[in-house]
């Protein structure tokens, strides 16, 4: 009798064991709907799967009755400018901010506290402040994700920059290089490999304040619709959404990878042997 | 290889049984009771505060065990999740103003009746600008409000009472929680919410209320609804319920120590004091006696009301796609049926706080 801890399967039930728990989960979604929809056909708890397909026609292909906009396309695009920008304008700070803290003791004896505390913040805790600060507009749901994701990536930066041999600092001071050299020259390359991944991570949370920002006040985006629907119980609509959300992370967790591989190819050198 | 088929083939039937057996506890995981039991869902609400009353005080308890029944009544934090979580099933009975009724549980297929028509808002609902004193000056802005909600409905009410639409502002969706938060901010220039968050709202110094919900008396109503099929198999539901309330109401309406105890009460449970929980009773027009309840569900102004509700859902979407028009939910009153007969789902039924009117306890 083999060990259980030795069971290996073989190529082919990889992918059926891959699939198995989505067939599953799929399976017993159609017996609850079916079981709850017998009961009552107007039901609106697990829609059935022809709802989703009109919902979806609905939502993404056919204009909104009362604006005329496609709707789906309209939210992914409002989230996507938010998410992007919020990113974008992290990615700069955190990658600043964590190489002068990581690299120049002075920087980081006066300023690691305060981004170690800053850091611990709730976020979404703050939030009347913040609305009276920057207001109730685009910009507030920006700067939330940017509270949420910037001190983390930081104090990341900061970590790998530490982490950095003190050899290939002193090496580079021996040829002549001065502080601004050797940031941009040693620090930068180690650095931007680890800030994609960052990011990476960061995107979890980030997707995360922005929904709460657009539950919280929005006129458009993924999350604004599914708390709007919400309101009368319209799961044919937020189940796709969850499932166009997981979707498009996906696909971003992916693309960043993929910019991540092709930028920084030094970086992945230790681990494609 | 045959280990691993074999493998899979095993782990395929453990994982189906797991499955199984999760289908099988959630479809039939409600055990039979001898005595029946009864869920009741309540939110934070000035009218609704007598729900929390009934179950701290023992009223409730004195009426379910003296019809032989057990009624409990449970606080949820979030209105529209309680009024979902009925829909869904996992209560018997919610309180939820009657523009939710219809567009919730009625347009979501659960057949629900209106046991207990307990006020209206009288002022409780405003429409607030921030630096102008006049309604007609909303032409233009953006208006903070919780999209769909009866806040919605007064807009669109204060809108087509100077002749303008919903096209001529904009809508931003805001969270109740958050909206007196919002109101402070320097780019929020109207809003439309509620009490305790309006009276909140209205201290700010450049605040000015143009409109409210006296404006339109009778049309946002609070109601203890209550699942049909579940209140014809067990009236007696319906009996204590409305026994328990009308107990408060004559308790809540007394001027004697015990009713200002009882008010007292109240206010503390919703976060405030006694001037402040009075104040608010002020912008509510609660129907103390069942015989005021009784005059109100049966008057035409209520079929009336509820069309006009029925028609903003409709035009909003609110009554699902498969809805034609803004009849496709049957709305059944003492006078008369909206909409679809054949399709009622959601009625104003009078019989059981008739039936307070006449036994007097």
């Amino acid at each position: 009798m083999r060990k259980l801890i030795n069971w290996r399967p073989a190529k082919g039930a990889l992918a059926a064991l891959g699939c198995a728990p989505f067939v599953l989960v799929l399976i017993a979604y159609m017996v609850a709907s079916q079981a709850r929809l017998e009961v009552n056909p107007n039901d609106k708890m697990l829609p059935a799967f022809a709802s989703f397909s009109a919902a979806i026609t609905r939502v993404a292909i056919e204009p909104d009755r009362r604006t005329g906009e496609r709707l789906l396309w309209v939210d992914t695009a409002a989230s996507l400018r938010r998410l992007g920008l919020a990113i974008a304008i992290s990615a700069v700070i955190g990658l600043t901010l964590g190489m002068a803290l990581g690299a120049l003791p002075i920087a980081g004896a006066s300023l690691s506290p305060l981004v170690a505390g800053v850091s611990l913040i709730p976020p979404l805790a703050i939030l009347p402040i913040l609305f009276i600060v920057v207001g109730l507009g685009e910009l507030s749901k920006v700067v939330l994700i940017c509270i949420g994701i910037t001190p983390v990536i930081t104090r990341d930066i900061e970590q790998r920059v530490r982490e950095i041999p003190r050899e290939l600092i002193v090496k580079a001071q021996t040829l002549g290089a001065s502080t601004w050299q050797i940031m941009l020259r040693v620090v930068l390359p180690q650095a931007l490999p680890r800030l994609v991944s960052a990011l990476r991570l960061g995107l979890c949370s980030a997707w995360l304040f922005l929904i709460a920002a657009e539950a919280i006040a929005a006129e458009s985006g993924l999350g604004y619709r599914i708390f709007l629907v919400r309101r009368y119980l319209a799961m044919d609509v937020i189940l796709p959404y969850v499932l166009w959300i997981t979707a498009v992370a996906y696909l971003t967790d992916y693309v960043l990878g993929w910019i991540s591989r092709r930028a920084f190819r030094w970086h992945f050198l230790g681990q494609l042997q | 290889m045959h280990h691993s088929a074999g493998l899979r083939i095993r782990f395929t039937a453990a994982l189906l049984v797991v499955g199984a057996a999760l289908l099988a506890h959630s479809a039939y995981g409600v055990a039979d009771e001898i005595k029946p039991k009864f869920r009741v869902a309540w939110t934070v609400y000035v009218g609704w505060m007598p729900w929390d009353y009934a179950a701290q005080s023992g009223i409730m308890k004195k009426w379910a065990d003296k019809l032989g029944i057990e009624v409990e009544i449970v606080q949820l934090n979030d209105y529209v999740e309680s009024i979902n979580q009925y829909t869904a099933g996992k209560f018997d009975g919610c309180v939820m103003t009657n523009m939710d009724a219809l567009t919730i549980p009625a347009a979501g297929g659960v057949d629900s009746t209106a046991l207990i028509v307990g006020d209206f808002s009288n002022g409780n609902d405003g429409v607030v600008l921030k630096g102008k004193d006049k309604l007609a000056d909303i032409k233009g802005q953006r208006v903070n409000l919780v999209e769909l909600s009866v806040s919605h409905y007064l807009l669109a009410r204060a809108l087509q009472s100077i002749k303008a639409s919903e096209k001529d502002i904009k809508v931003v969706n805001t969270s109740d929680a958050d909206i007196v938060a919002a109101a402070s901010a320097s780019d929020t220039t109207a809003l439309v919410t509620w009490n305790p968050q309006l009276s909140e709202v209205k201290k700010l110094p450049t605040a000015h209320e143009v409109f409210n919900s006296s404006q339109i008396p009778g049309e946002i109503i609070d109601l203890m609804v209550v699942n049909s099929a579940k209140l014809k198999a067990n009236p007696k539901l319906g009996q204590a319920l409305v026994g328990a309330w009308y107990e408060i109401m004559e308790l809540m309406s007394s001027p004697s120590p015990a009713g200002v105890a009882a008010r007292t009460a109240m206010a503390k449970a919703s976060g405030t004091d006694l001037a402040g929980f009075e104040s608010q009773l002020k912008t509510t027009r609660m129907f103390y006696t069942p015989a005021d309840a009784v005059k109100f569900t049966q008057s035409p102004a209520l079929a009336n009301t509820m069309q006009q509700v029925a028609e903003f859902s409709f035009m909003h979407g609110l009554l699902g796609e498969g809805a034609k028009s803004a009849g496709a939910v049957g709305i059944a009153t003492a006078s008369r049926t909206i909409g679809a007969s054949a399709n009622v789902k959601l009625r104003f039924d009078d019989s059981f706080m008739q039936q307070a009117v006449s036994v007097k306890p």
